[in-house]
Protein backbone atom coordinates (compact mmCIF):
# COMPACT_ATOMS: atom_id res chain seq x y z
CA UNK A 1 0.00 0.00 0.00
CA UNK A 2 1.32 3.46 -0.85
CA UNK A 3 1.77 5.58 2.28
CA UNK A 4 -0.73 8.23 1.11
CA UNK A 5 -3.53 5.67 1.52
CA UNK A 6 -2.94 5.61 5.29
CA UNK A 7 -4.79 7.78 7.75
CA UNK A 8 -2.88 10.29 9.87
CA UNK A 9 -3.09 7.91 12.83
CA UNK A 10 -1.89 4.96 10.73
CA UNK A 11 1.05 6.84 9.29
CA UNK A 12 1.93 8.06 12.77
CA UNK A 13 2.07 4.42 13.92
CA UNK A 14 4.04 3.33 10.86
CA UNK A 15 6.58 6.08 11.59
CA UNK A 16 6.80 5.05 15.24
CA UNK A 17 7.44 1.43 14.28
CA UNK A 18 10.06 2.44 11.73
CA UNK A 19 8.08 0.92 8.84
CA UNK A 20 8.35 4.17 6.88
CA UNK A 21 10.40 7.35 7.21
CA UNK A 22 9.09 10.89 7.20
CA UNK A 23 11.09 11.57 4.05
CA UNK A 24 9.27 8.65 2.36
CA UNK A 25 5.79 9.79 3.36
CA UNK A 26 6.53 13.44 2.63
CA UNK A 27 7.90 12.51 -0.80
CA UNK A 28 4.77 10.41 -1.39
CA UNK A 29 2.54 13.41 -0.56
CA UNK A 30 4.58 15.68 -2.84
CA UNK A 31 4.26 13.15 -5.69
CA UNK A 32 0.55 13.00 -5.07
CA UNK A 33 0.39 16.81 -5.28
CA UNK A 34 2.29 16.54 -8.59
CA UNK A 35 -0.39 14.12 -9.82
CA UNK A 36 -3.49 16.05 -8.74
CA UNK A 37 -2.66 19.77 -8.69
CA UNK A 38 -3.32 20.51 -12.37
CA UNK A 39 -6.62 18.62 -12.33
CA UNK A 40 -7.98 19.70 -8.90
CA UNK A 41 -5.97 22.76 -7.79
CA UNK A 42 -6.07 22.19 -4.01
CA UNK A 43 -2.92 24.24 -3.35
CA UNK A 44 -1.96 27.90 -3.84
CA UNK A 45 1.68 27.34 -2.92
CA UNK A 46 3.76 24.23 -2.27
CA UNK A 47 6.99 24.27 -0.26
CA UNK A 48 8.60 20.98 -1.30
CA UNK A 49 12.06 21.98 -0.15
CA UNK A 50 10.92 23.15 3.29
CA UNK A 51 8.73 20.09 3.82
CA UNK A 52 11.55 17.70 2.91
CA UNK A 53 13.98 19.52 5.20
CA UNK A 54 11.48 19.15 8.07
CA UNK A 55 11.03 15.48 7.17
CA UNK A 56 14.80 14.87 7.28
CA UNK A 57 15.01 16.60 10.65
CA UNK A 58 12.14 14.46 11.92
CA UNK A 59 13.81 11.24 10.78
CA UNK A 60 17.03 12.33 12.49
CA UNK A 61 15.15 13.02 15.74
CA UNK A 62 13.47 9.66 15.61
CA UNK A 63 16.75 7.89 14.96
CA UNK A 64 18.20 9.63 18.01
CA UNK A 65 15.23 8.49 20.10
CA UNK A 66 13.92 12.05 20.38
CA UNK A 67 10.67 11.88 18.42
CA UNK A 68 8.37 14.61 19.71
CA UNK A 69 5.01 12.93 19.65
CA UNK A 70 2.43 11.32 17.41
CA UNK A 71 2.52 14.00 14.69
CA UNK A 72 6.30 14.07 14.35
CA UNK A 73 7.11 13.55 10.68
CA UNK A 74 3.47 13.53 9.49
CA UNK A 75 3.10 16.06 6.64
CA UNK A 76 0.09 18.40 6.69
CA UNK A 77 -1.18 21.48 4.85
CA UNK A 78 -2.44 24.90 5.93
CA UNK A 79 -5.32 26.89 4.53
CA UNK A 80 -3.76 29.95 2.96
CA UNK A 81 -5.24 32.37 5.49
CA UNK A 82 -2.99 30.92 8.22
CA UNK A 83 0.45 32.49 8.19
CA UNK A 84 3.75 30.61 8.32
CA UNK A 85 7.06 32.40 8.63
CA UNK A 86 8.86 32.68 5.33
CA UNK A 87 5.97 31.35 3.21
CA UNK A 88 3.62 33.51 1.17
CA UNK A 89 0.09 34.02 2.51
CA UNK A 90 -2.51 35.22 0.01
CA UNK A 91 -5.84 34.52 1.74
CA UNK A 92 -6.95 33.79 -1.83
CA UNK A 93 -6.80 37.49 -2.57
CA UNK A 94 -5.11 39.51 -5.25
CA UNK A 95 -4.49 42.19 -2.62
CA UNK A 96 -1.89 39.97 -0.87
CA UNK A 97 -0.45 38.35 -4.02
CA UNK A 98 2.70 39.74 -5.58
CA UNK A 99 2.08 42.37 -8.24
CA UNK A 100 2.60 40.59 -11.54
CA UNK A 101 1.57 37.18 -10.12
CA UNK A 102 -0.59 35.62 -12.85
CA UNK A 103 -2.50 33.87 -10.05
CA UNK A 104 -2.42 30.51 -11.77
CA UNK A 105 -2.98 27.29 -9.84
CA UNK A 106 -0.95 25.13 -12.24
CA UNK A 107 1.55 22.80 -10.60
CA UNK A 108 4.44 24.84 -11.98
CA UNK A 109 2.94 28.07 -10.62
CA UNK A 110 2.17 26.78 -7.12
CA UNK A 111 5.63 25.25 -6.80
CA UNK A 112 7.27 28.52 -7.87
CA UNK A 113 5.11 30.86 -5.74
CA UNK A 114 7.31 32.44 -3.05
CA UNK A 115 6.47 36.15 -3.40
CA UNK A 116 3.64 38.38 -2.25
CA UNK A 117 2.84 38.87 1.43
CA UNK A 118 5.42 36.77 3.28
CA UNK A 119 4.73 36.59 7.00
CA UNK A 120 7.60 37.58 9.30
CA UNK A 121 6.24 35.27 12.04
CA UNK A 122 4.43 31.96 12.47
CA UNK A 123 0.81 31.90 13.56
CA UNK A 124 0.34 30.15 16.90
CA UNK A 125 -1.21 27.08 15.25
CA UNK A 126 1.64 26.93 12.73
CA UNK A 127 4.17 27.13 15.56
CA UNK A 128 2.38 24.35 17.43
CA UNK A 129 2.42 22.12 14.34
CA UNK A 130 6.11 22.84 13.75
CA UNK A 131 6.88 22.10 17.40
CA UNK A 132 5.03 18.80 16.99
CA UNK A 133 7.39 18.04 14.10
CA UNK A 134 5.01 18.15 11.12
CA UNK A 135 6.46 19.00 7.70
CA UNK A 136 4.31 21.73 6.11
CA UNK A 137 3.59 20.81 2.49
CA UNK A 138 2.05 24.09 1.46
CA UNK A 139 -0.92 26.43 1.60
CA UNK A 140 -4.35 25.50 0.29
CA UNK A 141 -6.87 27.39 -1.82
CA UNK A 142 -9.88 29.19 -0.36
CA UNK A 143 -12.60 31.67 -1.17
CA UNK A 144 -11.01 35.11 -0.84
CA UNK A 145 -10.63 35.85 2.90
CA UNK A 146 -12.88 32.86 3.61
CA UNK A 147 -15.88 34.55 2.01
CA UNK A 148 -17.72 31.92 0.04
CA UNK A 149 -19.05 28.39 -0.01
CA UNK A 150 -17.49 26.93 -3.16
CA UNK A 151 -13.84 28.11 -3.43
CA UNK A 152 -14.90 29.87 -6.64
CA UNK A 153 -14.36 33.25 -5.02
CA UNK A 154 -10.61 32.62 -4.85
CA UNK A 155 -8.64 35.25 -6.72
CA UNK A 156 -6.57 32.33 -8.03
CA UNK A 157 -9.40 30.26 -9.52
CA UNK A 158 -11.54 27.42 -8.20
CA UNK A 159 -10.54 24.12 -6.62
CA UNK A 160 -12.29 21.04 -7.98
CA UNK A 161 -13.92 18.17 -6.12
CA UNK A 162 -11.84 14.95 -6.22
CA UNK A 163 -15.07 12.90 -6.45
CA UNK A 164 -16.17 14.76 -9.58
CA UNK A 165 -13.92 17.50 -10.97
CA UNK A 166 -16.86 19.27 -12.63
CA UNK A 167 -18.20 20.03 -9.14
CA UNK A 168 -17.20 22.29 -6.26
CA UNK A 169 -15.39 20.91 -3.22
CA UNK A 170 -17.36 23.43 -1.13
CA UNK A 171 -15.78 26.29 0.71
CA UNK A 172 -14.26 28.28 1.95
CA UNK A 173 -11.70 25.64 3.05
CA UNK A 174 -12.21 23.81 -0.26
CA UNK A 175 -8.48 23.51 -0.93
CA UNK A 176 -7.82 21.82 2.41
CA UNK A 177 -10.80 19.49 1.90
CA UNK A 178 -9.76 18.55 -1.64
CA UNK A 179 -6.14 18.02 -0.56
CA UNK A 180 -7.22 15.59 2.17
CA UNK A 181 -9.79 13.83 -0.04
CA UNK A 182 -7.24 13.48 -2.86
CA UNK A 183 -4.71 11.91 -0.44
CA UNK A 184 -2.24 14.74 -0.97
CA UNK A 185 -1.74 15.25 2.79
CA UNK A 186 -2.67 13.45 6.01
CA UNK A 187 -4.56 16.39 7.42
CA UNK A 188 -5.01 20.09 6.84
CA UNK A 189 -6.06 23.08 8.88
CA UNK A 190 -9.04 25.12 7.82
CA UNK A 191 -10.99 27.99 9.31
CA UNK A 192 -14.73 28.07 9.94
CA UNK A 193 -16.70 31.32 10.23
CA UNK A 194 -20.08 30.05 9.01
CA UNK A 195 -19.35 26.45 8.03
CA UNK A 196 -16.11 26.76 6.07
CA UNK A 197 -14.56 23.61 7.57
CA UNK A 198 -17.67 21.43 7.92
CA UNK A 199 -19.36 22.14 4.59
CA UNK A 200 -16.34 21.37 2.34
CA UNK A 201 -15.62 18.32 4.50
CA UNK A 202 -19.17 17.09 3.80
CA UNK A 203 -18.91 17.76 0.06
CA UNK A 204 -15.59 15.91 -0.28
CA UNK A 205 -16.22 12.95 2.04
CA UNK A 206 -13.72 13.88 4.77
CA UNK A 207 -14.01 14.73 8.46
CA UNK A 208 -14.11 18.41 9.46
CA UNK A 209 -14.08 19.75 13.02
CA UNK A 210 -14.90 23.30 14.08
CA UNK A 211 -13.84 23.56 17.71
CA UNK A 212 -15.60 25.66 20.34
CA UNK A 213 -14.97 29.38 19.78
CA UNK A 214 -11.91 30.16 21.91
CA UNK A 215 -10.50 26.63 21.89
CA UNK A 216 -7.82 27.41 19.30
CA UNK A 217 -5.75 30.60 19.03
CA UNK A 218 -6.37 32.84 16.02
CA UNK A 219 -3.07 34.68 16.40
CA UNK A 220 -1.62 34.81 12.89
CA UNK A 221 -4.86 33.78 11.20
CA UNK A 222 -6.20 36.32 8.68
CA UNK A 223 -9.30 37.76 10.36
CA UNK A 224 -12.70 37.64 8.66
CA UNK A 225 -15.31 37.92 11.44
CA UNK A 226 -13.61 37.74 14.81
CA UNK A 227 -16.62 36.76 16.95
CA UNK A 228 -17.20 33.75 14.65
CA UNK A 229 -13.82 32.62 13.21
CA UNK A 230 -12.26 29.43 14.53
CA UNK A 231 -9.42 27.19 13.29
CA UNK A 232 -9.84 23.44 13.02
CA UNK A 233 -8.71 20.27 11.24
CA UNK A 234 -9.89 18.48 8.09
CA UNK A 235 -8.80 14.84 8.10
CA UNK A 236 -9.65 11.40 6.81
CA UNK A 237 -10.90 10.04 10.12
CA UNK A 238 -12.42 11.26 13.37
CA UNK A 239 -9.39 9.99 15.28
CA UNK A 240 -7.11 12.05 13.02
CA UNK A 241 -9.17 15.16 13.76
CA UNK A 242 -8.90 14.51 17.50
CA UNK A 243 -5.13 14.17 17.18
CA UNK A 244 -4.76 17.43 15.26
CA UNK A 245 -7.03 19.27 17.69
CA UNK A 246 -4.88 18.15 20.58
CA UNK A 247 -1.84 19.60 18.81
CA UNK A 248 -3.29 23.04 18.01
CA UNK A 249 -5.63 23.71 20.98
CA UNK A 250 -4.94 25.68 24.12
CA UNK A 251 -4.68 29.16 25.61
CA UNK A 252 -2.34 31.62 23.96
CA UNK A 253 -1.09 34.91 25.38
CA UNK A 254 -1.15 36.34 21.85
CA UNK A 255 -4.93 35.83 21.47
CA UNK A 256 -6.98 37.28 24.32
CA UNK A 257 -10.06 35.39 23.05
CA UNK A 258 -8.37 32.00 23.43
CA UNK A 259 -9.75 30.30 26.52
CA UNK A 260 -7.88 28.91 29.50
CA UNK A 261 -9.22 25.41 28.98
CA UNK A 262 -7.06 22.33 29.47
CA UNK A 263 -5.90 20.54 26.33
CA UNK A 264 -7.36 17.06 26.47
CA UNK A 265 -6.47 13.76 24.88
CA UNK A 266 -9.50 13.76 22.61
CA UNK A 267 -8.67 10.28 21.31
CA UNK A 268 -9.17 8.79 24.81
CA UNK A 269 -12.93 8.12 24.87
CA UNK A 270 -13.36 7.89 21.14
CA UNK A 271 -14.34 4.22 21.00
CA UNK A 272 -16.65 4.30 24.01
CA UNK A 273 -19.80 4.19 21.88
CA UNK A 274 -23.10 6.01 22.23
CA UNK A 275 -25.05 3.83 24.68
CA UNK A 276 -27.29 6.17 26.67
CA UNK A 277 -26.34 9.22 24.61
CA UNK A 278 -29.23 11.64 24.09
CA UNK A 279 -29.40 12.84 20.50
CA UNK A 280 -31.60 15.68 19.25
CA UNK A 281 -32.83 16.08 15.69
CA UNK A 282 -33.60 19.78 15.16
CA UNK A 283 -36.91 19.95 13.33
CA UNK A 284 -35.97 23.24 11.62
CA UNK A 285 -32.85 21.69 10.07
CA UNK A 286 -34.91 19.72 7.58
CA UNK A 287 -35.10 22.76 5.34
CA UNK A 288 -37.14 23.30 2.19
CA UNK A 289 -35.10 22.48 -0.90
CA UNK A 290 -33.10 19.84 0.92
CA UNK A 291 -31.92 17.00 -1.27
CA UNK A 292 -34.03 13.87 -0.51
CA UNK A 293 -30.94 11.64 -0.44
CA UNK A 294 -29.35 13.95 2.13
CA UNK A 295 -32.48 13.86 4.29
CA UNK A 296 -32.55 10.07 4.05
CA UNK A 297 -28.88 9.93 5.12
CA UNK A 298 -29.58 12.06 8.23
CA UNK A 299 -32.55 9.89 9.23
CA UNK A 300 -30.40 6.83 8.56
CA UNK A 301 -27.66 8.20 10.84
CA UNK A 302 -30.26 8.79 13.57
CA UNK A 303 -31.41 5.15 13.21
CA UNK A 304 -27.80 3.99 13.41
CA UNK A 305 -27.22 5.88 16.65
CA UNK A 306 -30.46 4.47 18.04
CA UNK A 307 -29.43 0.94 17.12
CA UNK A 308 -26.14 1.54 18.95
CA UNK A 309 -27.96 2.45 22.15
CA UNK A 310 -28.55 6.20 21.88
CA UNK A 311 -31.97 7.76 22.32
CA UNK A 312 -33.08 10.09 19.54
CA UNK A 313 -35.76 12.73 19.87
CA UNK A 314 -36.91 15.66 17.82
CA UNK A 315 -36.04 19.07 19.24
CA UNK A 316 -36.84 22.61 18.17
CA UNK A 317 -34.48 25.52 17.55
CA UNK A 318 -37.18 28.09 16.75
CA UNK A 319 -34.91 30.95 15.64
CA UNK A 320 -33.02 28.90 13.05
CA UNK A 321 -34.88 30.61 10.22
CA UNK A 322 -33.38 34.01 11.02
CA UNK A 323 -29.87 32.77 11.78
CA UNK A 324 -28.73 33.31 8.20
CA UNK A 325 -29.92 36.93 8.23
CA UNK A 326 -28.26 37.60 11.59
CA UNK A 327 -25.07 35.97 10.35
CA UNK A 328 -24.84 38.03 7.18
CA UNK A 329 -25.22 41.25 9.16
CA UNK A 330 -22.75 40.32 11.92
CA UNK A 331 -20.14 38.64 9.72
CA UNK A 332 -20.10 41.42 7.13
CA UNK A 333 -20.00 44.14 9.80
CA UNK A 334 -16.98 42.55 11.43
CA UNK A 335 -15.40 41.95 8.03
CA UNK A 336 -15.82 45.58 7.00
CA UNK A 337 -13.84 46.52 10.10
CA UNK A 338 -11.22 43.73 9.88
CA UNK A 339 -10.52 44.34 6.21
CA UNK A 340 -9.86 48.02 6.84
CA UNK A 341 -6.22 47.06 7.35
CA UNK A 342 -5.73 46.43 3.62
CA UNK A 343 -4.93 49.99 2.72
CA UNK A 344 -2.02 49.71 0.29
CA UNK A 345 0.37 51.21 2.84
CA UNK A 346 1.94 48.63 5.14
CA UNK A 347 1.65 45.52 2.98
CA UNK A 348 -0.28 44.22 0.02
CA UNK A 349 -1.18 45.74 -3.30
CA UNK A 350 -0.86 49.50 -3.90
CA UNK A 351 -2.51 51.20 -6.86
CA UNK A 352 -0.21 53.12 -9.15
CA UNK A 353 -0.57 56.86 -9.69
CA UNK A 354 -3.14 57.61 -6.97
CA UNK A 355 -3.47 61.32 -6.17
CA UNK A 356 -3.53 61.66 -2.41
CA UNK A 357 -4.01 59.17 0.39
CA UNK A 358 -7.79 58.73 0.09
CA UNK A 359 -7.52 57.83 -3.56
CA UNK A 360 -4.63 55.50 -2.75
CA UNK A 361 -6.85 53.62 -0.28
CA UNK A 362 -9.92 53.49 -2.51
CA UNK A 363 -8.04 52.49 -5.68
CA UNK A 364 -5.77 49.93 -4.01
CA UNK A 365 -8.77 48.25 -2.41
CA UNK A 366 -10.82 48.42 -5.62
CA UNK A 367 -8.02 46.70 -7.56
CA UNK A 368 -7.12 44.22 -4.83
CA UNK A 369 -10.47 42.83 -3.65
CA UNK A 370 -12.74 40.53 -5.63
CA UNK A 371 -16.50 41.04 -6.10
CA UNK A 372 -17.75 38.99 -3.13
CA UNK A 373 -15.34 40.66 -0.72
CA UNK A 374 -16.40 44.10 -1.97
CA UNK A 375 -20.05 43.11 -1.61
CA UNK A 376 -19.55 42.02 2.00
CA UNK A 377 -17.46 45.05 2.95
CA UNK A 378 -20.18 47.32 1.54
CA UNK A 379 -22.99 45.42 3.26
CA UNK A 380 -21.12 45.52 6.57
CA UNK A 381 -20.24 49.18 6.21
CA UNK A 382 -23.92 49.91 5.55
CA UNK A 383 -25.05 47.86 8.57
CA UNK A 384 -22.67 49.79 10.82
CA UNK A 385 -23.35 53.23 9.35
CA UNK A 386 -25.10 56.06 11.18
CA UNK A 387 -28.87 55.61 11.15
CA UNK A 388 -28.75 51.87 10.38
CA UNK A 389 -26.51 50.53 13.15
CA UNK A 390 -29.33 49.80 15.61
CA UNK A 391 -31.74 48.41 13.02
CA UNK A 392 -29.19 46.01 11.54
CA UNK A 393 -26.08 45.35 13.62
CA UNK A 394 -27.53 45.62 17.13
CA UNK A 395 -30.74 43.89 16.04
CA UNK A 396 -28.71 40.99 14.63
CA UNK A 397 -26.78 40.74 17.90
CA UNK A 398 -30.06 40.53 19.83
CA UNK A 399 -31.27 37.78 17.52
CA UNK A 400 -27.93 36.08 18.11
CA UNK A 401 -28.77 35.96 21.82
CA UNK A 402 -32.07 34.21 21.00
CA UNK A 403 -30.23 31.68 18.83
CA UNK A 404 -27.83 30.94 21.68
CA UNK A 405 -30.78 30.51 24.07
CA UNK A 406 -32.38 28.03 21.63
CA UNK A 407 -29.26 25.89 21.86
CA UNK A 408 -29.04 26.23 25.65
CA UNK A 409 -32.63 25.01 25.93
CA UNK A 410 -32.01 22.10 23.55
CA UNK A 411 -28.83 21.06 25.36
CA UNK A 412 -30.74 20.90 28.64
CA UNK A 413 -32.46 17.82 27.15
CA UNK A 414 -29.95 16.29 24.75
CA UNK A 415 -26.18 15.78 24.54
CA UNK A 416 -25.65 16.31 20.82
CA UNK A 417 -27.63 17.59 17.86
CA UNK A 418 -27.64 15.70 14.57
CA UNK A 419 -28.45 17.20 11.16
CA UNK A 420 -27.19 17.42 7.62
CA UNK A 421 -24.05 19.50 7.17
CA UNK A 422 -25.03 20.83 3.75
CA UNK A 423 -28.62 20.69 2.43
CA UNK A 424 -27.29 19.34 -0.89
CA UNK A 425 -24.29 17.33 -2.12
CA UNK A 426 -21.56 18.99 -4.21
CA UNK A 427 -23.06 21.10 -7.01
CA UNK A 428 -21.59 21.87 -10.45
CA UNK A 429 -19.03 24.67 -10.55
CA UNK A 430 -20.57 27.92 -11.71
CA UNK A 431 -24.13 26.97 -10.78
CA UNK A 432 -24.65 29.48 -7.97
CA UNK A 433 -21.97 31.98 -8.84
CA UNK A 434 -24.27 34.71 -10.14
CA UNK A 435 -26.73 34.50 -7.28
CA UNK A 436 -25.14 35.43 -3.94
CA UNK A 437 -28.31 34.63 -1.98
CA UNK A 438 -28.62 31.06 -3.24
CA UNK A 439 -24.92 30.59 -2.38
CA UNK A 440 -25.51 31.96 1.14
CA UNK A 441 -28.29 29.38 1.62
CA UNK A 442 -25.69 26.60 1.36
CA UNK A 443 -24.53 27.61 4.87
CA UNK A 444 -27.96 27.60 6.49
CA UNK A 445 -27.29 24.48 8.60
CA UNK A 446 -23.76 25.35 9.66
CA UNK A 447 -24.12 29.04 10.56
CA UNK A 448 -26.08 28.79 13.85
CA UNK A 449 -23.22 26.80 15.41
CA UNK A 450 -20.84 29.71 14.80
CA UNK A 451 -23.29 32.25 16.17
CA UNK A 452 -23.47 30.22 19.39
CA UNK A 453 -19.75 29.35 19.44
CA UNK A 454 -20.40 25.60 19.66
CA UNK A 455 -18.18 22.71 18.57
CA UNK A 456 -19.36 21.12 15.32
CA UNK A 457 -18.21 18.07 13.39
CA UNK A 458 -19.00 16.83 9.90
CA UNK A 459 -18.63 13.10 9.28
CA UNK A 460 -19.14 11.37 5.93
CA UNK A 461 -21.85 8.70 6.19
CA UNK A 462 -22.73 7.55 2.71
CA UNK A 463 -22.71 8.26 -1.01
CA UNK A 464 -25.56 9.45 -3.17
CA UNK A 465 -26.81 7.23 -5.98
CA UNK A 466 -24.50 9.13 -8.34
CA UNK A 467 -21.51 8.64 -6.07
CA UNK A 468 -21.17 11.95 -4.22
CA UNK A 469 -20.38 12.00 -0.50
CA UNK A 470 -22.96 13.04 2.10
CA UNK A 471 -21.85 14.32 5.49
CA UNK A 472 -23.84 14.72 8.69
CA UNK A 473 -23.22 17.36 11.30
CA UNK A 474 -22.98 16.83 15.05
CA UNK A 475 -23.16 19.86 17.35
CA UNK A 476 -22.28 19.79 21.02
CA UNK A 477 -22.28 21.91 24.14
CA UNK A 478 -19.52 24.50 24.39
CA UNK A 479 -16.19 22.77 25.25
CA UNK A 480 -17.68 19.31 24.73
CA UNK A 481 -15.71 18.30 21.63
CA UNK A 482 -15.26 14.91 23.32
CA UNK A 483 -18.94 13.91 23.01
CA UNK A 484 -19.19 15.23 19.45
CA UNK A 485 -16.11 13.24 18.43
CA UNK A 486 -17.33 10.08 20.19
CA UNK A 487 -20.71 10.24 18.42
CA UNK A 488 -18.95 11.02 15.14
CA UNK A 489 -16.69 8.01 15.59
CA UNK A 490 -19.72 5.77 16.15
CA UNK A 491 -21.23 6.93 12.85
CA UNK A 492 -17.90 6.65 11.05
CA UNK A 493 -17.52 3.03 12.16
CA UNK A 494 -20.92 2.20 10.64
CA UNK A 495 -20.53 4.36 7.52
CA UNK A 496 -20.75 2.76 4.11
CA UNK A 497 -18.24 5.01 2.43
CA UNK A 498 -15.11 2.91 2.09
CA UNK A 499 -14.46 3.93 -1.50
CA UNK A 500 -12.17 6.90 -1.91
CA UNK A 501 -12.33 9.12 -4.98
CA UNK A 502 -10.19 7.85 -7.81
CA UNK A 503 -9.82 4.31 -6.45
CA UNK A 504 -13.21 2.69 -6.88
CA UNK B 1 -34.96 47.72 1.36
CA UNK B 2 -33.99 49.39 -1.89
CA UNK B 3 -30.81 51.44 -1.79
CA UNK B 4 -30.44 54.52 -3.99
CA UNK B 5 -27.30 55.06 -6.10
CA UNK B 6 -26.38 57.89 -3.72
CA UNK B 7 -26.62 55.60 -0.71
CA UNK B 8 -24.36 53.04 -2.39
CA UNK B 9 -21.91 55.82 -3.31
CA UNK B 10 -21.92 57.06 0.30
CA UNK B 11 -21.30 53.56 1.70
CA UNK B 12 -18.49 53.01 -0.83
CA UNK B 13 -16.87 56.25 0.32
CA UNK B 14 -17.10 55.15 3.96
CA UNK B 15 -15.60 51.79 3.00
CA UNK B 16 -12.80 53.45 0.99
CA UNK B 17 -13.71 51.43 -2.10
CA UNK B 18 -13.69 52.93 -5.57
CA UNK B 19 -16.59 51.52 -7.64
CA UNK B 20 -16.91 51.65 -11.42
CA UNK B 21 -20.34 52.78 -12.75
CA UNK B 22 -21.17 49.15 -13.63
CA UNK B 23 -20.11 47.96 -10.19
CA UNK B 24 -22.27 50.65 -8.63
CA UNK B 25 -25.36 49.44 -10.50
CA UNK B 26 -24.67 45.80 -9.75
CA UNK B 27 -23.96 46.54 -6.10
CA UNK B 28 -27.15 48.55 -5.79
CA UNK B 29 -29.23 45.62 -7.04
CA UNK B 30 -27.39 42.94 -5.06
CA UNK B 31 -27.26 44.82 -1.75
CA UNK B 32 -30.94 45.68 -2.06
CA UNK B 33 -31.78 42.00 -2.58
CA UNK B 34 -29.63 40.94 0.38
CA UNK B 35 -31.17 43.63 2.58
CA UNK B 36 -34.64 42.37 1.61
CA UNK B 37 -33.61 38.93 2.84
CA UNK B 38 -32.19 40.43 6.02
CA UNK B 39 -35.53 42.17 6.70
CA UNK B 40 -36.59 38.91 8.37
CA UNK B 41 -34.74 40.18 11.44
CA UNK B 42 -37.18 43.04 11.92
CA UNK B 43 -40.03 40.57 12.52
CA UNK B 44 -38.28 38.93 15.48
CA UNK B 45 -39.42 40.15 18.90
CA UNK B 46 -36.23 41.14 20.71
CA UNK B 47 -37.85 43.31 23.37
CA UNK B 48 -35.64 43.14 26.45
CA UNK B 49 -33.14 40.77 24.81
CA UNK B 50 -29.53 41.90 25.32
CA UNK B 51 -27.22 41.85 22.30
CA UNK B 52 -24.49 39.21 22.18
CA UNK B 53 -21.27 41.14 21.72
CA UNK B 54 -18.81 38.43 22.71
CA UNK B 55 -19.05 34.72 23.42
CA UNK B 56 -16.48 34.52 26.17
CA UNK B 57 -15.47 36.62 29.11
CA UNK B 58 -12.46 38.71 28.19
CA UNK B 59 -9.38 37.45 29.95
CA UNK B 60 -7.31 39.63 32.24
CA UNK B 61 -4.93 41.55 29.99
CA UNK B 62 -1.42 40.19 29.80
CA UNK B 63 1.43 42.09 31.43
CA UNK B 64 2.37 45.24 29.53
CA UNK B 65 5.81 43.95 28.66
CA UNK B 66 7.64 44.09 25.35
CA UNK B 67 7.92 40.59 23.87
CA UNK B 68 8.90 39.30 20.46
CA UNK B 69 9.44 42.68 18.87
CA UNK B 70 9.35 42.65 15.08
CA UNK B 71 12.56 44.11 13.65
CA UNK B 72 11.92 47.25 11.56
CA UNK B 73 13.32 45.68 8.40
CA UNK B 74 10.92 42.71 8.79
CA UNK B 75 7.98 45.04 9.35
CA UNK B 76 8.86 47.01 6.21
CA UNK B 77 9.61 44.01 4.01
CA UNK B 78 6.04 43.75 2.75
CA UNK B 79 5.51 47.48 2.28
CA UNK B 80 4.75 48.61 -1.28
CA UNK B 81 6.95 51.64 -0.60
CA UNK B 82 9.27 52.46 2.28
CA UNK B 83 11.71 55.27 2.94
CA UNK B 84 14.34 54.72 5.61
CA UNK B 85 12.56 53.19 8.58
CA UNK B 86 9.09 54.43 7.52
CA UNK B 87 6.18 53.41 5.31
CA UNK B 88 5.90 55.90 2.44
CA UNK B 89 2.59 57.41 1.30
CA UNK B 90 1.65 60.20 -1.11
CA UNK B 91 2.09 63.69 0.30
CA UNK B 92 -0.93 64.70 2.44
CA UNK B 93 0.18 68.19 3.58
CA UNK B 94 1.34 70.78 1.08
Amino acid sequence: MTPTELSLFEVSQALAKGEVSSVEVTTACLSRIDQVQDALAPFISVDAEGALAEAKASDARRKAGQARGPLDGVPVALKDNIVAKGLPTTAGSRILAADGDARSLSLAAVRARTQGFVAPQDSTVTRRLREAGTPLLGKTNLDEFGMGSSTENSGFGPTRNPWDPTRTPGGSSGGSAAAVAARACFGALGTDTGGSIRQPAALTGVVGLKPTWGRVSRNGVVAFASSLDQVGPLTRTVRDAAMMLQTIAGADAMDSTSADKPVQDWTAGLEDGVKGLKVGLPREYFVPGMDPEVERAVRGAAKTLERLGATVREVSLPHSKVALAAYYVIATSEASSNLGRYDGVRYGHRAEGAKGLRELYAQSRAEGFGPEVKRRILLGTFALSAGYHDAYYVKAQRVRTLIRRDFEAAFADVDVLLSATSPVPAWPLGEKLDDPLSMYLMDVLTIPCNLAGLPGLSVPVELTGSGLPIGVQLLGRPWDEATVLRAGRALEREAKIERAPGRA
Amino acid sequence: MKLSPDQVRHVATLARLALSPEELLRTQAQLSAILDAVEALAAVDTEGVPPTTALAQAKAPRADAVVGQLPVEDALRGAPKAVGSSFAIPKVIE
